[in-house]
Formats: C-alpha cells, sequence, structure tokens
C-alpha cells in the first residue's frame, strides 16, 4: 500500500513538472528550429539544430540595446530602494521617532496598491519632466515601487538581531551611522543579497510601466522590446521564441545556482 | 553622545508592539534623517499619486488641454459596457483563486516527508513564478492558439472533441487566462504551504497518530488548521494579484481581444489613458480599481496585523 503511494506521488510530481517545465522547453526547442522545420513540427525534438535565429535577433534587433537597458534600470533601482531601505529600516526599528510605527504599517497596506493606479499621474509628471523615454523616468518609479516591501523586510529582519549587539555598540559611543555600517551591515550579507533578487526579478520581469514610459527604440526595456515586436514578428515563431529564451536566461541561470535565496526572498512576504 | 546613552533602551519596539513605555523617553531626531529619502520618494510615487489620480478623474481632453468636467467620467464608466466587462473580467479571473489554493495546499500535504527528490521537485513547481510574464506568455500564446500544441496533443490524445481556439474565443479566453495564471502561481503557493507546514511542531502530529488518527484526518484535523493562517493570507494575496495585477497576460497572449473580450481593467485603464489619450477616463478608472481594490488591502492589513499579534 505504501508502495502504491509512492509510486502515484512520484507520477503525480512528474507529470507536473513536466506542466511547469514544458513552455520553457517549447520556446528553447522552437528556437533552435528554423521556420520551416517549426511549421512542419512544431512540438517535436530540434533534429537539426541552428543557432540562426540567436543570430538573428542580436542582428535585426536592438536587443542588446534592452538588454544594457534592462540591466541599467535594474541595478540603479535595486541599489538605490536597497540602500535607502536599509537606513529606514534601521531608524524604524533602533530610533525612536514619532511616525515610524506608521511609516512601517503604511508600506504593509503599500506593497499591495496595483502600479497601475499610479500611472496616469506618473507619467505627466514625467512629461513635465521631459523625461519620456529616458533611463530615469521608470528608475525613480521602479524605486519607489521596491521600497515597502524592502522595508518591511529589514524591518522584520532587524527585529531578530540581538539587542546587545546594537546596545555594546553604542556604549562604546559609536555614531548612528558606524552601528548602521560596522554593526548591521556586517550581518545583514545573506538577507541583502535574497532582496536584492527579489527586487530585481521584479524590475527586470516589469512590462506595464515601462511600455508606457519608454516609447523609443532606444530606450526600451527587453520586456518592452519583446511585447512591442510580438506584432511585428508573430509570424515567425523562432525568431520571438529565440528572444523571448535569452530574456528569461539570466534569471533561469540565478535561479539554478542560488535557488535558496529566491525562495526564501520571495516567500519572505508571507511570514508574520 | 547624549543619544549614545538614550538608546540603550531595552523596551526597543518589537513586531507593532508600540507606545507602552516609550512616551516617557526623550523623542530623537536622528531617525528622521534616515527616514527622509525613502519619505521622498513615497511621497512622489504613492502620496502625489493618489492625489493627482483623483484630481485628474474630474478632468477630461489630453495633456495641456484639461478641462473640468465634474463626475462626468464617472458616469461614463457606469455607463460603458466595455470597463463594466474588464472589470467583470477581474472578477471572473477569481475562480482562479481557489484552484491555485487547493492544488498548492495538496500538492504541499503531499510532498511534506522527506523522499528522494523531493527538494528537486519543489525548485522545478517553483520556476515558472520567477519567470517573466512577458515571455512566457509569448510561448503561450503558440500553445494555447487555434491549431496550436494544445490542440495538437488533444488530437493525438484522442480527445479531439476538447479542441479549441483558446485565446480566440470570448467564451474561453478568460479561462485560457486564467490557466496561464494558476501555471505561473502554483509552484508559489507550493512552496509557501510546505515552509508553513514544516513549521508546524512534529509533537502535535505524532500525538494525533498515537490518538489513532489515520492519514486523512491527520491533514484534515491538524496540519490543514495549523496553517489556516497561512492560508487565509495567501487567498488574500492571490485576490489582490487577479484583481489588479495580471495586466501582462492580458496585453501579451491577447492584447485585449477577441473584440475586448478579455479586456481587464488595468487594460482599460492603460487603453484609454495611453493608446486614446483619454488621461480623464483612465485615472477615473484607476480610482475605481484602488476603491476595489482597497477592500481586499484592508482584509490583508488586518489578517496580517492579527498574524503578527499572535506571533507576539
Amino acid at each position: 500500500m505504501q508502495h502504491v503511494r509512492n509510486i502515484a506521488r512520484q507520477l503525480t510530481l512528474i507529470i507536473l513538472s513536466v506542466i511547469s517545465l514544458y513552455p520553457v522547453w517549447f520556446m528553447l526547442s522552437t528556437a533552435l528550429k528554423t521556420s520551416q522545420n517549426y511549421t512542419l513540427n512544431p512540438t517535436g525534438l530540434p533534429l537539426h539544430p541552428t543557432m540562426g535565429n540567436f543570430t538573428a535577433v542580436f542582428a535585426d534587433w536592438p536587443v542588446l540595446t534592452w538588454m544594457r537597458n534592462s540591466l541599467v534600470a535594474t541595478a540603479v533601482s535595486v541599489v538605490i530602494s536597497t540602500v535607502i531601505s536599509i537606513m529606514a529600516a534601521f531608524a524604524i526599528v533602533f530610533g525612536r521617532a514619532k511616525g515610524r510605527e506608521t511609516l512601517f504599517r503604511s508600506n504593509i497596506a503599500l506593497m499591495a496598491i496595483p502600479p497601475v493606479a499610479l500611472l496616469v499621474p506618473m507619467y505627466m509628471l514625467m512629461v513635465s519632466a521631459h523625461l519620456i523615454n529616458q533611463l530615469p523616468s521608470v528608475i525613480i518609479f521602479y524605486t519607489g515601487l521596491l521600497i515597502p516591501f524592502s522595508i518591511f523586510f529589514f524591518v522584520n529582519f532587524f527585529r531578530e538581531i540581538p539587542e546587545e549587539l546594537v546596545e555594546a555598540a553604542y556604549i562604546d559611543g559609536a555614531p548612528h551611522h558606524r552601528v548602521l555600517r560596522s554593526v548591521i551591515l556586517p550581518i545583514s550579507g545573506a538577507s541583502t543579497v535574497t532582496l536584492v533578487i527579489v527586487n530585481a526579478i521584479f524590475v527586470w520581469n516589469e512590462l506595464l510601466v515601462a511600455l508606457v514610459f519608454l516609447q523609443s527604440n532606444s530606450s526600451r526595456t527587453l520586456m518592452a522590446g519583446l511585447a512591442l515586436y510580438q506584432g511585428r514578428y508573430v509570424t515567425n515563431e523562432p525568431l520571438l521564441m529565440a528572444a523571448a529564451f535569452l530574456s528569461i536566461l539570466p534569471l533561469t541561470v540565478l535561479y539554478v545556482f542560488g535557488q535558496r535565496f529566491f525562495v526564501r526572498g520571495l516567500t519572505a512576504g508571507m511570514g508574520k | 553622545m547624549s543619544s549614545a546613552s538614550v538608546s540603550l533602551d531595552s523596551n526597543r519596539p518589537r513586531a507593532a508592539a508600540p507606545t507602552t513605555r516609550k512616551v516617557r523617553r526623550r523623542r530623537q531626531w536622528w531617525p528622521y534623517g534616515y527616514m527622509a529619502p525613502v519619505l521622498i520618494v513615497l511621497g512622489v510615487v504613492f502620496g502625489y499619486s493618489f492625489v493627482e489620480v483623483v484630481h485628474y478623474s474630474f478632468y477630461a481632453g489630453s495633456i495641456g488641454s484639461l478641462v473640468w468636467v465634474g463626475t462626468a467620467n464617472y458616469r461614463e464608466l457606469a455607463t460603458d459596457p466595455q470597463f463594466i466587462h474588464s472589470m467583470f473580467n477581474n472578477f471572473k479571473l477569481l475562480f482562479t483563486v481557489p484552484i491555485v489554493t487547493v492544488l498548492a495546499l495538496a500538492i504541499a500535504l503531499m510532498i511534506n516527508t522527506a523522499f528522494r527528490g523531493v527538494r528537486q521537485y519543489r525548485a522545478i513547481l517553483f520556476l515558472p513564478y520567477i519567470l517573466p510574464a512577458t515571455a512566457m506568455g509569448l510561448s503561450f500564446s503558440y500553445l494555447l492558439q487555434g491549431n496550436g500544441v494544445l490542440d495538437a496533443l488533444l488530437t493525438k490524445l484522442h480527445v479531439g472533441f476538447l479542441i479549441h481556439d483558446w485565446l480566440g474565443s470570448p467564451s474561453w479566453v478568460m479561462f485560457s487566462i486564467g490557466g496561464v495564471i494558476v501555471w505561473q502561481q502554483l509552484g508559489f503557493g507550493v512552496v509557501v504551504f510546505s515552509a508553513a507546514l514544516l513549521a508546524v511542531p512534529a509533537e502535535t502530529v505524532e500525538a494525533a497518530r498515537i490518538d489513532g488518527a489515520n492519514w486523512w484526518v491527520v491533514q484534515r484535523r491538524i496540519l490543514i488548521p495549523q496553517i489556516r493562517r497561512i492560508i487565509e493570507f495567501f487567498v488574500i494575496l492571490q485576490a489582490i494579484i487577479v484583481l489588479s495585477s495580471v495586466f501582462t497576460y492580458v496585453y501579451v497572449l491577447t492584447g485585449g481581444g477577441p473584440a475586448y473580450s478579455s479586456s481587464v481593467m488595468e487594460f482599460y485603464i492603460y487603453q484609454n489613458g495611453f493608446e486614446n489619450g483619454s488621461i480623464g477616463i483612465a485615472s477615473a478608472g484607476a480610482v475605481v480599481l484602488l476603491v476595489i481594490a482597497s477592500v481586499f488591502i484592508a482584509l490583508y492589513l488586518w489578517v496580517r496585523i492579527r498574524a503578527a499579534k499572535d506571533t507576539r
């Protein structure tokens, strides 16, 4: 009986795994086929794999520019939001200022606000600041969207730090910025990596804001470019799948090596 | 350093444990400096936007030539079949919430023991959750299109009567979009529930076993009630997601089509604001979305704060 149950479980999990992975496999196998091969046999193995679609994407699409834009938008907004959120969380947990609990709780609510609700005013603001079609427009917006979860995350983490550690530093007369830098930060490494990954996934994958704010080819992010070129190349499945595969590659590689950071970070919001 | 001595505060606030004794303490000024940068950014991105989106919702026209129209935009929304349909589609997508929850819970209970490959399976199931919806939507658009890969598979399995134009038929399109959402969210649920189940004390389960409870009773009477709070929270979070964060799926899979039949509120706001240039209509739509979402956000806050009190 136990044996039967084990087999049933393995079988269920194998089926679920196939369903989870198939759309990725379809993407890769299609990208490795020529257009004719795909039309003849969409689901078959790529028996004569070709890199032609990948070279074509790099040659005909501004995909390197898009990647660079995605990378810059991700790096800058993640770094800024992480740094200023650490500062704020430090003040919320270790300082005594009126309103810090209010700030913490408002952040919990802001985590759930749909970005689309902020889109029209932010767009108008960027128009008047002449930032449309420029990366700073999305960087400002993303930084704002990342802060609530980042503060929530660091506050919860800082509250677990033993008080004695911080008190000892203050007894030695260390100023606040030194306590933050030489007591708090050295023990926050793993947590910071976790948060950076979660935030980077969000920015790298974001479509709506990028679509609206970045309308010139030279300023688009990878996701916005991909969504736009979908319309233009919809009948060239292998080419589109090659581009799509390139867009999921960085995250997938990171995931294979740093899986526990992804899992821990993305489920952190579910604790307490 | 005077602030150094006041900081030796054994009454440092713990999770949501404010205000009882700290009133007597001297207020500090340095925290404001540390909080200033986020307050500025949050003020612009959220504060300014909340005020302005309400403001713009009373205007018509495009950038540079806005005219006050009172509540006309809201009245237009109430009579615009496209908006009503979009809102209804968001509600339709709520059907994914029980599906994701029940499936994820069942899988989490199934893998709640140590066996060969359990970690690998969990890692594979979680993968879709991190992948960009834009790229995966592209893949699904080929899998689900009429005479696409799914239909070919159904033919091979001799269940040809199930064949549909999954994205091209108004009666099926929301199910297809919902299916992709389930595909992407399922692994998240599995991992969340697995972690919660691991935290249930082994003695609780052991005690029930000794009392003669069988497998099914242990799951239903012990494990599920123990993680009830997490389940509630997960359900609310999923509801918020399908009400307010499904734009990418719709944009990439169907572009709102065929003929607006798969439009959702976000898509409606996007189209009116940025394709048709009706800032006022888009803003009014955004306010309606915020009001609907805030009901769920209030629920979410309530569950969250209650959970914080529980663990104290």
